[in-house]
């Protein structure tokens, strides 16, 4: 055991403070620490993209940060993004599209998505599909998940230009 | 996946990085984005008892475009040479050969500097920062000094640079002509079967400059003089091509592994190399 840190993080808004090792995962922190069991834990090794959060602005393998490393910063998780009751216009089109089908990897492909949106509102498929390149998906072969996220973006698209 | 044990420091400035990596001598080691560091302690082939995060280090982030060169700060990411405007313009190929690297989280995280001074024969920037003919920035308790990118690596995971320096940046010599990085790998996320950086400089009809380098084909990368000869004063026509070919492979010396057998991987050497001259000269 090491010495115990003292770590501050924002999680979907909300403000966590606890001790840890800093060699904890941060993924093993928002799972097993804080419950929040969103983003999955599929490879482990920095490949599979199932544990994507945002944290800075940035879509992060949570598997591939030390604790100590996101001391102080900000964490978004798929449950920061939308819930059962209130869909992101992505989750609405994986659901829709039926961009899934163990799910998996669905927590960390939107995830990933909706940072890919925020920065290309307006995605061609081979973008897409460049963006997306760092989360795999073993059961659909991932045309269902281009189209749903072509899907959202036309949504999202839309919804902003009613908004102005 | 658990990494042994170690002590976190986020230090404020460089004198704070120096000082523990002082104290604490080979027991320690800076990490910028941690995307090869982490995984090797996860591993466990990496042990590091004092663990120096530069996220806390300001002045290390900046890209200045000079009038005659190029300064990339150690913690700048492969995300922000893609994004960076001013980049792609002054030095397209550094672009190109961010895209390349691994897949998108990655190369948020990932950083220039990590990617030089691992000294992984993996990693992309050492090749091409020796087609560059880049130098490297080092900080030390003795004061700052650079290095060439051609003379830093000595073997795997083995640099010129000392335990207690930090690389803090990488100067570029701003160059004009064609370029290409051209890589073959099997997978997104994965390293380099092979992989090529070639700078050509065109004049009427003949090559006046080249500057070869490639990368996972020995245990550093590898700059070839003599491929670069076999095209000057050339037209890079076939016969060219082929002797800047011979001359690489007799100057890299890859070995098996999951990416396939030797022979194999100097078939590969030599398909991406064509492509990478082919296509820096049709940019010439």
């Amino acid at each position: 055991m090491s010495k115990k840190m003292h770590i501050q993080l924002n999680v979907n808004g909300k403000d966590e403070e606890f001790l840890a090792e800093p060699r904890e995962l941060l993924i093993y922190t928002l799972r097993e620490r804080l419950n929040i069991t969103g983003p999955h834990i599929g490879c482990e090794t920095s490949h599979c993209g199932a544990c994507t959060v945002t944290i800075d602005g940035k879509s992060v393998k949570a598997c591939t940060m030390f604790v100590a490393q996101a001391h102080g910063k900000a964490v978004t998780t798929i449950e920061g993004i939308g819930g059962p009751d209130d869909l992101h216009p992505l989750q609405a089109a994986f659901k829709e599209h039926h961009g899934l089908q163990c799910g998996y990897c669905t927590p960390g492909m939107i995830t990933r998505a909706q940072k890919l949106l925020e920065e290309n509102p307006n995605p061609t498929e081979e973008e897409i599909r460049f963006g997306m390149a760092g989360n795999i998906c073993r059961c659909t072969g991932y045309q269902n998940i281009v189209k749903s996220i072509q899907a959202a973006a036309t949504e999202m698209s839309a919804a902003k230009e009613a908004a102005e | 996946m658990i990494p042994a044990a170690f002590e976190y420091h986020r230090p404020t400035d460089m004198a704070g990085v120096l000082s523990i990596l002082e104290e604490h001598g080979d027991d320690a080691r800076v990490m910028a984005g941690g995307h090869s560091l982490i995984p090797m302690m996860k591993l466990r082939m990496a042990e590091v008892p004092h663990l120096i995060d530069l996220q806390g280090v300001g002045g290390l982030s900046d890209i200045e475009i000079r009038d005659a060169d190029i300064r990339i700060g150690a913690m700048v990411t492969q995300a922000d040479i893609i994004d960076h405007t001013g980049l792609a313009d002054a030095a397209p190929i550094l672009r190109e050969a961010s895209l390349q690297i691994a897949d998108p989280q990655v190369r948020y995280m990932g950083t220039v500097g990590g990617n030089v001074a691992n000294g992984d024969p993996g990693n992309d920037m050492p090749g091409l920062m020796q087609c560059l003919d880049a130098q490297f920035a080092l900080i030390g308790p003795d004061g700052e000094r650079t290095v060439p990118a051609r003379e830093f690596y000595e073997a795997a995971y083995m640099t010129a640079r000392a335990d207690e320096e930090v690389l803090t940046s990488i100067i570029i010599p701003k160059s004009s002509g064609g370029y290409a990085y051209e890589k073959q790998k099997r997978k997104i996320g994965d390293y380099a079967t092979a992989a090529a950086a070639v700078v050509l400089r065109k004049e009427g009809t003949a090559c006046t400059e080249a500057s070869i380098a490639m990368t996972n084909l020995s245990d550093t990368p590898v700059w070839s003089e003599a491929a670069a000869e076999a095209l000057l004063l050339t037209e890079v026509d076939e016969v060219a091509i082929k002797a800047a070919m011979a001359a690489m492979l007799n100057d890299i010396d890859p070995s098996e592994d999951n990416r396939g057998p030797i022979a194999f991987k100097k078939h590969v050497a030599g398909v991406i190399l064509r492509r990478a001259i082919e296509r820096a000269w049709s940019r010439a």
